[in-house]
């Protein structure tokens, strides 16, 4: 039992000489970055950890309510990680809107995916639960984030068209419909990217976790193909709510433009 | 058609009083930066004023849908746009915003010619010229037929010929048909010549006088 503890820290322990080829790249490029990587590394190492024992904890004393409260957890910091990555300042309008599209979007698929798709008995068998809400999380959030970068420096960098677009007479919704199209598109993009390639360019991670764990990689492909599906579903919910309630705070009552 | 009292915008326009007549063309100089743009924005009800209000064909503002307004008193920017497409795709899409529908061929070549701009309509917006883009954001106003037509610089592009073409022919067809135009110009020569009301901005403020370099005071 020691031996394969002392295996995994080892190997561990050489995975960390990426972090170490990085910060000596940066240094010599002279790129001021190494305290970032260097937090970055130990901040993930620590929360792992943590997050290791906490579910090793609920995994053993399954409850509905730590369920649900690890899945508010993560969908907090996921909206947080989401408006406090745009380089530009949100209006708290903007913010309200990432926050109702994700919760509403994810929850949503989240429940149909358990209730309908699974049939988890009980529903909140936390071993599944949080892995598959962590992957619909983390995928909403990388959509939400792109389309709400899209959507500021569309708005940003279009202004002119907009506003000629009000000037004929147009709606709001007209005005933005353009912009509104591409940033959905490209917060699809890597959602949809990742399905083409799935299988062929990379396998994902909670195949490769559970086959590395032992499982049939048949098995492994019918959870892969089910989750998959539902992260399309989530994201896409997630997103278009967002940009259809995103663009809108763009423009006051009398329909004019504000940024 | 607009009347401005005790209208303040953007920390830079400061208007007393100033009325701009229905069925006449309205000219606004002034040097850069003095608030013309701004001005013309009020007329759209692009923006909102601070303070003050303002009357649109006999309407407060705050009262007014500014949507149905902007579609009887359309405004061309300073900066042209030109939308993906064709010509013709570029000369539908205000109508098209405007819920209206589509014109006749025919109508569309109508307000090119106005534009004096004599070109295909099959032709990729793309590739016009920079003035041949500013003539097609006119057209472009023009087949809405709006009450109310607010250009700002239409002509800043063209050569002098052509800018006078396309005033003779614009002025002539807002006249015969009784709109209302109000426009931006830094030429002294187009101001002089096509404008009936010529209104001086200096320093946000805005003095109204008739033509011929006769100004009198209107606010203060
Ligand atoms: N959105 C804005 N917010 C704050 N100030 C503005 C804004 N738009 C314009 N201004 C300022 O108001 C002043 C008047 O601008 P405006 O565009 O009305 O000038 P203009 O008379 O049209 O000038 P030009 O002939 O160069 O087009 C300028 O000093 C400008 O910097
Ligand atoms: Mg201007």
């Amino acid at each position: 039992m020691n031996g394969t503890i002392d295996l995994l820290f080892w190997q561990l322990a050489a995975a960390y000489l990426f972090v170490i080829l990085l910060i000596v790249i940066v240094r010599i490029k002279g790129i001021p970055r190494e305290k970032e990587i260097l937090i970055g590394a130990v901040r993930m190492t620590l929360q792992l950890i943590l997050v290791g024992y906490l579910l090793v904890y609920v995994f053993g004393n399954a409850h509905p309510a730590y369920t649900l409260l690890l899945v508010a957890i993560m969908l907090a910091f996921s909206i947080r990680t989401v408006i406090n990555g745009t380089k530009r300042k949100l209006s708290k309008a903007l913010k309200q809107s990432i926050a109702l599209s994700m919760t509403s979007g994810i929850l949503v698929s989240l429940v149909y995916f358990i209730f309908i798709v699974l049939q988890l008995a009980p529903w909140y068998e936390p071993r599944y639960v949080i892995p598959i809400a962590g992957m619909i999380v983390g995928n909403s959030m990388t959509g939400v984030a792109l389309g709400v970068n899209s959507l500021i420096e569309g708005m940003h960098g279009q202004k002119d068209k907009v506003e000629a677009a009000l000037m004929l007479g147009a709606t709001p919704r007209m005005a933005a419909r353009e912009i509104v199209n591409q940033s959905f598109d490209s917060a699809m993009l890597p959602t949809i990217n990742s399905m083409v390639g799935m299988g062929i360019v990379f396998l994902p991670g909670m195949m490769t976790g559970q086959i590395l764990s032992g499982t049939s990689p048949i098995v492994a492909v019918e959870y892969q193909i089910a989750i998959m599906l539902g992260i399309v579903g989530s994201v896409s919910l997630s997103v278009i709510l967002f940009v259809q309630l995103g663009y809108r705070t763009f423009f006051n009552r009398r329909s004019q433009l504000e940024l | 058609m607009f009347r401005l009292k005790g209208v303040k915008a953007k920390g830079i326009l400061s208007i007393t009083d100033l009325t701009i007549p229905a069925k006449r063309i309205t000219c606004i100089v002034g040097e850069s930066g003095s608030g013309k743009t701004t001005l013309l924005r009020l007329l759209n009800q692009l923006d909102s004023p601070d303070e003050g209000e303002i009357w649109l064909n006999q309407r407060l503002s705050s009262e007014l849908d500014p949507i149905p307004w902007r579609r009887e008193a359309v405004m061309v920017p300073q900066a042209t746009i030109t939308f993906k497409g064709t010509i013709r795709d570029n000369l539908q899409i205000g109508l098209s915003f405007a819920g209206k529908p589509e014109a006749s061929d025919e109508r569309l070549k109508e307000a090119l010619h106005l534009a004096c701009l004599e070109k295909d309509l099959e032709q990729n917006a793309e590739e016009l010229s920079g003035g041949e883009k500013q003539r097609l954001a006119l057209a472009r106003a023009i087949v809405m037929n709006p009450m109310v037509l607010l250009l700002d610089e239409p002509t800043s592009a063209l050569d002098e010929d052509t800018a006078d073409t396309v005033m003779q022919r614009l002025t002539a067809f807002m006249r015969e048909n009784g709109k209302t135009l109000v426009m931006i110009t830094h030429s002294r020569h187009i101001a002089d010549t096509y404008a009936d009301f010529v209104i001086e901005m200096k320093d946000g403020t805005g003095r109204r006088g008739r033509t011929g370099g006769v100004y009198s005071e209107w606010n203060h």
